[in-house]
Parts: structure tokens; C-alpha cells; sequence
């Protein structure tokens, strides 16, 4: 077989989906778009370090409405891959594997993400950050 | 019966050559990204982050400086190591080969920018 040819990942297409595939996709979605963040996070530390008027620039860029929703997002994908991120973790030590547990953590953890993140952006718009 | 070498079996290396040493890495970056993260997020709460001087002086403070880079360091590293797995998931030939290739060069500019950020606030630029 030429090496051309050689499979790739799977047709989950074919699946219906269920809380544990959605979720394990998530876990990869999310930690792309944290790796996106990456870049936001050095380009505010680098303005930071330029100096006022590449401070107030950047200011403008991530508190504009494209700014706000990447960052919203940003959020989001942090608290799911840090939650699910443990759960992975718990997953390692051989524990948590039956149907009804692997359903009932996958649950805790959306909820619990989507709940952080609410709270995460109360704080830091009554606190007058950002 | 297997088929493998007792060498092969000893060595523990696997079809790739290099055993666990990804997944283990992947790991441990992955706890230190869990207590780095949840320092950098609650940190930010406390921070008026419109303000530079403020947003300044709080990344000059040693401790934060040194938790910072090793934020920067972490994230670069753990963050390549996921999506190389990515592109080695869903890309083959010389769009695998470039794909890698490129992803740990973004890394580790990244990276690099983002550590000379802090020190030049740290150490007063």
C-alpha cells in the first residue's frame, strides 16, 4: 500500500452523536482555539511592553465586538479544556470508565464550564476590567 | 504468540521509536497548565486591565514575572504538543511534513516574544 493511501482518523460522520464523542471533539476544538489564544496572550503581554500607544491599540482591538466574542470564547474553551482537561487526568489512574460515570462527569464538566465562564465575565465587567 | 523482539519488548519503545514520551510530556504540562492557568486567570480578576501602568507594575513583580514565563513557556508547549497530534490526525505527505514544521516554529516565536515581553517589564526596558 502506498504510503499516499495509508488511512487517517476515522468517519465519525456515520456516528450518531452522543454526549462522550461531542465532548471528546470539544476537548480537541477547544484546545485549538486556546493554542489561537496563545498568540493573543503574547501579542498583549508584547503591547504591554511596547508602551502606551501599543497598549491603547491593542485596547481597542480585543475590546472591540470581534475582540469581545474571541475572548468570550476564549473563556469558554479555557474552563472546558481545564475541566475536561482533569477529567482526562481522573481517566489516567484507570478510574471513572463506566457508561454512567463517563455521562455523568461529561455533564459536570459542561455545566460547570459554562457556569465559570458566566461568572468569570460577571466579575470582570462589574469590576471595570477590560 | 508475538511477533515482536525481545529487544523490541525490552527497549519499550513502540511502532513510533519513542515509547510514551508524548503522552507522559502531554501529561505533565498538562498539570502544569492546570495550576498556572487557574493562577493566571484569578490574577486577572484583580487586575484593571485598561489601565497599562497598573497592568505594568503587576507583571514586573518577580513572582509574577517568573510565574508568567513559565505560563508562556508551559502553554507554548503543551499547545504544540496537542496540535501536532491534530495535523498528524488529519493531514499526510508533505502538508504532514511543513504542517509540523511550521507549528513548532509558531511555537516557539510565540513563546519567544512572550518571554521578552516580561522581561523587558521586569527588568525595566
Amino acid at each position: 500500500m502506498a504510503a499516499n493511501n495509508r488511512p487517517l482518523s476515522p468517519h465519525l460522520q456515520i456516528y450518531r452523536p452522543q454526549i462522550t464523542s461531542v465532548l471528546s471533539i470539544l476537548h480537541r476544538i477547544t484546545g485549538v482555539v486556546l493554542s489561537a489564544g496563545i498568540v493573543v496572550l503574547v501579542y498583549w503581554l508584547a503591547a504591554a511592553a511596547g508602551g502606551s500607544e501599543s497598549y491603547a491599540f491593542a485596547l481597542t482591538i480585543l475590546g472591540s465586538v470581534a475582540g469581545r466574542v474571541f475572548l468570550f470564547g476564549w473563556t469558554l474553551a479555557f474552563f472546558y479544556h481545564f475541566l475536561n482537561g482533569i477529567r482526562h487526568l481522573v481517566w489516567d489512574t484507570g478510574r471513572g470508565f463506566e457508561i454512567a460515570q463517563v455521562e455523568r462527569s461529561g455533564w459536570t464538566v459542561l455545566i460547570l464550564a459554562l457556569a465559570f465562564s458566566a461568572a468569570a465575565w460577571a466579575i470582570l465587567l462589574s469590576g471595570g476590567g477590560s | 504468540m508475538s511477533l515482536r523482539s525481545p529487544l523490541s519488548r525490552v527497549l519499550g519503545l513502540g511502532a513510533a521509536g519513542d515509547g510514551p514520551a508524548h503522552w507522559w510530556a502531554q501529561r505533565v504540562s498538562a498539570v502544569g497548565m492546570a495550576l498556572l492557568g487557574l493562577w493566571f486567570v484569578f490574577s486577572l480578576f484583580g487586575l484593571d486591565l485598561a489601565d497599562r501602568a497598573a497592568v505594568s507594575q503587576w507583571i514586573a513583580a518577580p513572582l509574577n514575572s517568573v510565574l508568567l514565563i513559565l505560563l508562556v513557556a508551559t502553554a507554548s508547549y503543551h499547545s504544540h504538543l496537542g496540535v501536532q497530534v491534530v495535523i498528524e490526525d488529519y493531514t499526510r505527505g508533505w502538508s504532514k511534513v511543513t504542517g509540523l514544521v511550521a507549528v513548532q516554529f509558531i511555537h516557539v516565536v510565540a513563546a519567544g516574544i512572550g518571554i521578552v515581553a516580561i522581561l523587558r517589564l521586569a527588568l525595566g526596558g
